[in-house]
């Protein structure tokens, strides 16, 4: 049984090695691209909007809603990071109801690249905010004591961040693995459904918390008591 | 008892005990987090929207941890290094 899509090699050439991860990944960023292109070709602001239209119009607005509440501020310089990482994770988890796919976000790679994009972005969007001594300011926050605290805490979250989907994503398909050879045809069935509310909720919660990572480190001064750093 | 058996036996005893040890404390932290989200929902139901979102943040948050002990488990059953190790050493 494989535990990663890693291992699956699709076509190879000498040194380069197409697996299922790559495969699918970009399969999944062709169908996000293409659909989005398909779609806002004939965007209009008439009474009656186009159905595909409404759809994305529906999307974005929950996105932007979202971060506005969790954020508390302007959701437009977050939109287009924390949106496309809601994005391709929920395409990537409920894609697997389509035979033969796997959930590239199954494969620890995929959700590291995930994951250290948004360590990487937390300071460049704090930078952006208030500058960078302002931005260096929080680790030494309340004392300068807790400045290797600060860091072993912005690591780990950035693993946990990594391990959660990835494990979520993977013990779905681990466990529709045994019981397919236990008691094929009815659990397993009942097992996807729940793969799919545990994806769309992972995928959300990974939008979310990366949001309220950069939320901590672009937030406003008098509010930085409640700042706590979450793991 | 040779090694390779004394590998397989510890790995599949520990990821049992992992699987079992580790889901008990998410589990009681879990349902503390539901009953107490329930009980906020029942006197202030306008804020559903808001204890609903805070919440299912924080079961994943909780439920990292089982999570990490899952992996552990899988990993040790089926990508355990010490096993492929012991193979390739039996092998040569």
């Amino acid at each position: 049984m494989n535990i990663t899509p890693d291992s699956i090699i699709l076509w190879e050439w000498e040194f380069l090695h197409i697996n299922a991860t790559i495969a699918f990944t970009w399969g999944v960023m062709a169908l996000l691209v293409g659909g989005s292109w398909l779609i806002t070709r004939h965007l209009t602001s008439v009474a009656e909007i186009p159905r595909w239209q409404n759809l994305l119009e529906v999307i974005v607005t929950g996105m932007r809603n979202q971060i506005r509440e969790v954020s508390h501020q302007e959701p437009g310089l977050y939109l287009p990071f924390v949106g496309t990482l809601f994005l391709f994770i929920v395409s990537a988890n409920l894609l697997t109801i389509v035979p033969g796919f796997i959930a590239p976000t199954g494969s620890l790679s995929t959700t590291t690249a995930l994951a250290i994009s948004v360590f990487v972005a937390v300071p460049l969007f704090g930078i952006a905010h208030e500058g960078l001594g302002s931005y260096l300011k929080h680790y030494i926050q309340p004392t300068p004591l807790m400045l290797p605290f600060n860091i072993i805490g912005e690591l780990s979250r950035t693993i946990a961040l990594a391990v959660r989907l990835y494990g979520n994503i993977m013990s779905g398909s681990i466990i529709i693995g045994i019981l397919l050879s236990l008691t094929p045809f009815f659990f397993p069935v009942v097992m996807q459904l729940l793969g799919l509310i545990t994806g769309t909720i992972q995928a959300y919660i990974f939008a979310i918390l990366s949001m309220v990572y950069i939320a901590s480190a672009t937030a406003a001064q008098q509010t930085k008591s409640d700042k706590t750093r979450q793991t | 008892m040779d090694s390779l058996s004394l590998i397989a036996m510890v790995s599949i005893i520990t990821a049992g005990l992992t699987m079992a040890i580790g889901s008990i404390g998410p589990a009681f932290g879990e349902a503390r987090a539901v009953a107490q989200a329930l009980n906020a929902i029942a006197q202030q139901p306008d804020e559903a929207g808001t204890i609903t979102r805070t919440l299912f943040v924080g079961l994943a948050m909780i439920e990292s941890t089982a999570i990490y002990c899952f992996v552990m488990a899988m990993i040790l059953i089926f990508a355990n290094p010490f096993w492929d190790y012991a193979i390739t050493a039996a092998g040569s």
